[in-house]
């Protein structure tokens, strides 16, 4: 049961990063922007956290740190595709080449320091009890923020006045321009959301999952989260239904290792990319569903005329 | 509070097309300058170390062409995927297949020499880089799968596949146990241009006939014109006749090869044997030289050049001021960071305009006169 209990346990801190990444970037994308730079944010997150963390010794301040790092870091996409109408596409690559990058130089100094970890909730009473009392009231502050959050999304986008116009946007941006609505308005404080989301989600990396600074250890979780998005069709409950899911692809790899399975531990390792293609494959196939959700502005640039 | 506008231009402007690969470096300069003198370090001092000295010396120059020749490769292969609106990102991993690929024969059958093992060899890798990335381009025909998340996908899983090669079944018996196959043989490796002056090989030779024919396709053959017609409008290329499924595996196929060609190369060529990591990220980089280059092959040999002194650079001033060669990283993602930028400048003039201020009356004047 203990085991259970344990492995449950890991799938939720291997699952929250992704489900807070591709949360931010489901709201990005359902105001019509693609960023493929999530990747970069969350790396750029990470390392902001870290080295936040390592340096005041508080955790708390090492998360803070991480949502503003993403969220600067998400600005410089904002202006170049926004403000300056460049390629989406490029520009999301060159974040996360950019990020890769700057998180690498700016991290050699923190590589092998002790780092500081947010504790786990922990309720007198309530945390010690048997099997459900770790999993509900016993685990990181993150996991009940990535819940939150995606609880939150789901109701902006669906139940309120503003959420249903920045969705508007992402259908069509030229008629919500006609409506006199700021298109580029909401597309910045969206992009911004999203490079705050992204940012946490490094942040959890370097302050929960393994509280210390590996170069480049984000290891694709941003592009993951990016296919999460696709996987959901852009509806947030699918969005953590797909986290999860590929938390238990990664800690079930990790398992296997750890069991000795007598497949290469390389091979294991490529499943948590391999199931990304299957899925996105299964989901893609049929044409019309998809056509049906995608935000039909997606990754074009708006340029407002007057 | 200052806003930016963009108005478009009535034709797209042939000056700021040639200008704004120069402005982007320009500026990346000035940023750079600025991230220097952060670490500490007089700009001056650091642009010398990093920008001049790695090419003043002829040996160096070879390490220039070495570097150069991968990304040359890989990016006219990429310019032709962009050009036609599909996103391979992928380059890496099909360079890694290249590599591993090419170097079935010097591996597995180390006693097989003579001349025919080296175009074999090329040839194998060119197959092995296309075979890889067929794999998105089928999934995206047949299942309109994004190419974009599965070609990268199967970055990782080319550098897992090729980790456990090199530390499982063709680990060289002899090599104490360090993952790494047996150095190949004579006739396996990639015969430098000039021994007596450095060490670039073939690889630059192979990236510069690439550039020229990648070039002449694109200017003037019908397959350019396809790919530029579709690349622009998918709409009025049907209308012609071209298919757009086919298009997708020929640009697939064409910038596989490629990277597969580069990767056999930096194996054969620099490296000698296969390890654990055979590239420093060149199928990233890349696509930074693709833009950079205006995804036109002449460009691109010229970007190849700039981006393989980032990184030289990159390890220059790691030894010289101790600075992490991640710097060469940074270099490279502010320049794709301005050139994109730049971009913008070709088709559209930028105006700011204060919040507060009152309309311009004058500006719609100055458009009706032209």
């Amino acid at each position: 049961m203990d085991i259970t209990v344990n492995i449950l346990l890991t799938i939720a801190t291997a699952a929250t990063p992704l489900l807070i990444a591709a949360i931010g970037e489901l709201v990005v994308e359902r105001s019509g922007v693609l960023n493929l730079g999530v990747e970069g944010m969350m790396i750029m997150g990470a390392v902001g956290g870290f080295g936040a963390g390592y340096l005041t010794g508080s955790p708390w301040i090492g998360l803070l740190a991480a949502i503003i790092v993403g969220a600067l870091f998400s600005l410089l996409f904002a202006v170049m595709t926004l403000s300056l109408a460049t390629n989406q596409v490029a520009t999301g690559l060159s974040l996360t080449l950019l990020g890769l990058g700057l998180s690498g130089m700016i991290g050699t100094s923190f590589v092998g320091q002790p780092g500081v970890r947010l504790p786990n909730l922990d309720i007198p009473g309530l945390s010690s009890i048997p099997v459900v009392g770790r999993l509900i009231f016993g685990q990181d502050p993150l996991f009940y923020i990535s819940i939150a959050l995606t609880a939150a999304v789901m109701w902006f986008l669906f139940k309120t006045r503003t959420g249903l116009t920045l969705r508007s946007i992402g259908d069509s941006h030229s008629s919500a321009h006609a409506l006199g609505i700021k298109v580029i308005r909401y597309r910045y404080l969206a992009v911004i959301f999203g490079g705050a989301c992204a940012g946490l989600a490094g942040g959890h990396l370097s302050l929960v999952y393994t509280p210390q600074w590996v170069e480049n250890m984000s290891a694709g979780r941003g592009w993951i989260a990016l296919a999460l998005v696709v996987f959901a069709s852009w509806r947030p409950w699918r969005v953590l239904a797909g986290a999860y899911i590929f938390g238990a692809v990664w800690i079930g790899q990790l398992h296997a290792q750890a069991f000795g399975i007598p497949v290469p531990s390389q091979f294991l390792s490529s499943l948590p990319y391999l199931a990304t293609i299957v899925v996105l494959v299964l989901i893609s196939r049929n044409k019309r569903l998809t056509m049906m959700n995608t935000p039909a502005s997606l990754g074009q640039p708006f340029v407002p005329d007057r | 509070m200052m806003r930016l506008e963009l108005v478009k231009r009535p034709q797209r402007s042939a000056l700021f097309s040639v200008l704004s690969p120069f402005i982007a470096f320009a500026l990346t300069m000035i940023a750079g300058a600025v991230l220097f003198a952060l670490l500490g370090v007089n700009p001056l001092e650091a642009f010398n170390i990093y920008f001049i000295q790695p090419v003043s010396e002829v040996w160096q120059l070879h390490e220039l062409a070495i570097k150069a020749a991968p990304l040359i490769l890989i990016a006219v292969g990429l310019s032709v995927c962009y050009k036609a609106n599909i996103w391979n990102i992928g380059a890496e991993g099909q360079f890694i297949l290249g590599g591993i690929f090419g170097s079935i024969i010097p591996v597995l059958f180390p006693e097989f020499e003579g001349p025919l093992v080296l175009p074999l060899m090329l040839l194998l890798g060119m197959v092995g880089g296309a075979l890889y990335a067929a794999i998105p381009a089928l999934l995206k025909t047949r299942f309109s799968t994004n190419e974009i998340l599965t070609s990268l996908m199967l970055v990782y899983v080319a550098q897992l596949f090729l980790d456990w090669l090199v530390r499982g079944p063709w680990r060289d018996p002899q090599g104490h146990g360090f993952p790494q196959t047996i150095q190949f043989g004579d006739s396996a490796v990639l015969p430098e241009l000039m021994p007596d002056a450095g060490r670039a090989n073939w690889g630059f030779v192979f990236a510069l006939v690439a550039a020229i024919a990648i070039w002449l396709m694109m200017s003037r053959m019908l397959k350019g014109f396809e790919v530029r017609v579709l690349g622009s409008s998918p709409r009025a290329g049907r209308f012609a006749g071209f298919g757009f499924n086919k298009m997708v595996f020929f640009t697939f196929l064409l910038s596989g090869a490629l990277a597969g060609l580069a990767g056999i190369s930096e194996v054969s060529g620099a490296i000698g044997q296969l390890q654990p990591v055979i590239s420093p990220g060149y199928g990233f980089t890349a696509i930074i030289v693709a833009f950079l280059g205006r995804l036109n092959p002449l460009g691109i040999v010229a970007a190849g050049l700039v981006l393989a002194l980032t990184y030289l650079g990159g390890e220059a001033v790691q030894s010289a001021l101790g600075i992490s060669d991640k710097v060469a990283r940074v270099f490279q993602g502010m320049l794709l960071f301005f050139v994109l930028g730049c971009d913008t400048l070709i088709h559209y003039r930028i105006r700011l305009i204060g919040f507060a201020a009152p309309k311009l009356e004058a500006a719609p004047k100055l458009e009706e006169a032209r």
